[in-house]
């Protein structure tokens, strides 16, 4: 994203925050998978699918950014 | 104030992950200030940004706390015709900026939107323009502090006084640190994190309301007799539509001038473009930030509405709040309670608080660039070495934020301030996109002329606000109608104050000895050579994308006509 300045690019930060907290989410979602939390559609467990989603989002970020060493 | 009780409870993982939030853009600040040396870097992130960055930017900028919480309680109060401000109020002003107008911005090398004036008309103009977009931007940055920091007591229950310190110095240290990197960096993270922590609303509202289809029966059901979910059938008369408004007050006043003036005028914005690599990404970014522009109604309209579907109580203007009521505004909170437990209720939170924090580092960086470039460096102090500028900028940005502190305290003291930011929002940047405008496509424009239209539109903006709210038989004289509620209201306020800036322009313009033309390169249509694009492919072009994105737009407004 820089030439310039070599800054760390901003998706690899993305990447980071999406798969941390994707992860947090997963964990919540399992935590609760047999004690529902009062919300509506609590069935679905959106936070196990939806934080899952955060987790590949957030790898693929890391993956496809991640800082190289320039040459 | 009436506060009812907390709508939330927060778990520990909620904590944890708003935590986690506030830790990483600090440290986003912190890493990015041994980039922020020169004052290209601090103000302009060195100009070496990507297309997507800067479009992600330029949009997540404009995502504040009136965008989250007040849209979404306006399309509650008002339903689909709330998505204008996001179709027709913005898709044709953000194409316009990256196809006609950018190529001016980024060829004459400006700081700013009032830099640009400067170049075109001289000192008056610009100065002109640069305390009113100071003035106007300070008060916009308390007034979201202060919404910030009543959401967070209704929602949260936390001290009003905690909300706004916090947020606010979080954002002073990593803005002064970085400058506009950090600025830009902190947004394009709000931007996943807003998508990510609103998005699960509509799509569980959907499924619970039976679809599209279902949701427009249930709000059928609760409000019989009234279309909630039409966005140009019911513009033909004014009393056939809850807001009281006319088709030509949407695409005149909101279509051609406010939007127009936020979206190619208002500097918050035009920064994060100006930041782009190239004039073909300076170019892009507007465009790339259309597309998303066109799918925030998904996140903060489709909520209203499947609030009006499902929740069981029926929510009241903030006027006539009683206990146990809630507001239009809280309508996005009450979602969020409904649908998200612990963890999705922490991202959803801190979307709101990313929300903010991205609205009030655009408003404080924009701030210190105007401040420093078009105040400061003109008039006070004219040629100082580059580092005494970006220590200016520095510490404008900790001053900006303090007196925003300022006006957050006082608009606590105003119940109906909210109206009076939307109004005070036309008296400004309305009669300045008639002045740029005729700037840039108007060689005859001279710089009397331009100062002139300007300070004219501006009063003409404040006159009729003002006398509409003395005499209200005037709403009918001004808006067309006596049924124009206050949104309508400001659509032709803003009309006739560009209408009566461009006239003024023209006038004392052709009374008055033009610019040589030497000194038009580069700012006006016909004396600029725009550099011809790169030989790039179909799909990287510009005007390609900005085609896909007109093709999009007019197949919304057919599918929600």
């Amino acid at each position: 994203m820089s030439e310039r300045h070599h800054i760390i690019p901003v998706w690899f930060l993305v990447g980071l925050l999406l798969l941390t907290y994707g992860a947090l989410i997963v964990a919540s979602g399992i935590a609760e998978w047999r004690n529902q939390p009062p919300t509506v559609l609590a069935n679905l467990h959106a936070p196990v699918w939806w934080g899952s989603l955060m987790v590949v989002l957030g790898a693929a970020y890391i993956n496809a950014f991640r800082p190289r060493r320039s040459s | 104030m009436l506060v009812p009780e907390r709508l939330v409870h927060l778990s520990s993982v909620d904590l944890a992950i708003i935590a986690i939030y506030f830790l990483a853009v600090l440290c986003i600040g912190f890493y990015l200030k041994r980039f922020a040396q020169s004052g290209e870097d601090f103000f302009l992130a060195g100009r070496e940004m990507t297309a997507w960055v800067a479009g992600l930017s330029f949009l997540s900028a404009n995502l504040g706390s009136l965008e989250l919480l007040g849209w979404a309680g306006s399309s509650y109060q008002y339903g689909i015709l709330a998505a204008h401000w996001y179709w027709i109020g913005a898709i044709p002003a953000m194409l316009f900026l990256g196809i006609v107008m950018m190529p001016f911005y980024y060829i004459s090398r400006t700081h700013s939107v009032p830099g640009y004036l400067q170049l075109r008309y001289g000192k008056a103009a610009s100065g002109l323009s640069a305390v009113s977009f100071g003035f106007m931007t300070i008060l916009m940055s308390g007034v979201n502090m202060f919404a910030m920091a009543k959401v967070m007591q209704v929602v949260l229950g936390w001290n009003i006084h905690f909300s706004i310190w916090v947020s606010s110095l979080t954002v002073g240290i990593y803005v002064a640190s970085g400058g506009l990197f950090s600025a830009i960096f902190n947004e394009v993270l709000q931007f996943f994190l807003i998508w990510f922590g609103a998005l699960l609303i509509p799509i569980l509202g959907l499924i619970e309301a039976g679809g599209w289809n279902g949701l427009v029966t249930r709000i059928q059901h609760n409000f019989p007799g009234q279309n909630f979910t039409h966005a140009w059938s019911t513009l033909g008369r004014f009393q056939d539509n809850p807001m009281g408004m006319h088709w030509t007050g949407i695409v005149f006043g909101l279509g051609a001038v406010i939007s127009m003036g936020y979206w190619t005028t208002d500097f918050l914005v035009v920064q994060r473009v100006l930041s782009a690599k190239d004039l073909r990404s300076a170019k892009l970014a507007p465009i790339i930030g259309s597309f998303f522009k066109m799918a925030v109604p998904l996140i903060v309209i489709l909520p209203g509405l499947i609030g009006l579907a499902v929740l069981p109580e029926k929510l009241v203007p903030e006027s006539a709040l009683q206990p146990g009521q809630h507001s239009y505004n809280d309508v996005l909170p009450l979602m969020l309670a409904r649908y998200c437990g612990p963890g999705l209720m922490g991202l959803g939170v801190t979307a709101l608080v990313a929300g903010f924090m991205a609205g009030m580092a655009g408003n404080v960086s924009a701030f210190a660039t105007v401040w420093t470039y078009d105040i400061y460096r003109p008039f006070i102090r004219k040629a100082a070495a580059d580092q005494h500028y970006v220590s200016m900028g520095r510490w404008c940005t900790i001053i900006g934020l303090f007196i925003s502190i300022g006006t957050a305290y006082l608009a606590m003291g105003f119940a109906s301030i909210m109206d009076y930011v939307q109004a005070l929002f036309s008296f400004f940047i309305a009669p300045l996109f008639g002045t740029v405008l005729m700037g840039m496509l108007w060689k005859r424009a001279t710089p009397l002329g331009g100062f002139l239209g300007l300070l004219a539109g501006t009063l003409t903006a404040i006159g009729i606000f003002v006398s509409m709210k003395i005499d209200h038989d005037l709403v009918a004289v001004f808006a067309l109608s006596p049924l124009a509620k206050e949104l309508a209201q400001d659509m032709y306020q803003a009309l006739w104050s560009c209408l009566v800036c461009v006239l003024v322009t023209v006038v004392v313009s052709l009374a008055t000895t033009p610019k040589p033309a030497a000194e038009l390169s580069g700012l006006v249509y016909g004396f600029t050579v725009i550099p011809k694009e790169e030989n790039v492919p179909l799909l990287r072009k510009p005007i390609f994308w900005a085609g896909v994105a007109v093709a999009l737009f007019v197949i919304l407004q057919i599918i929600f006509w």
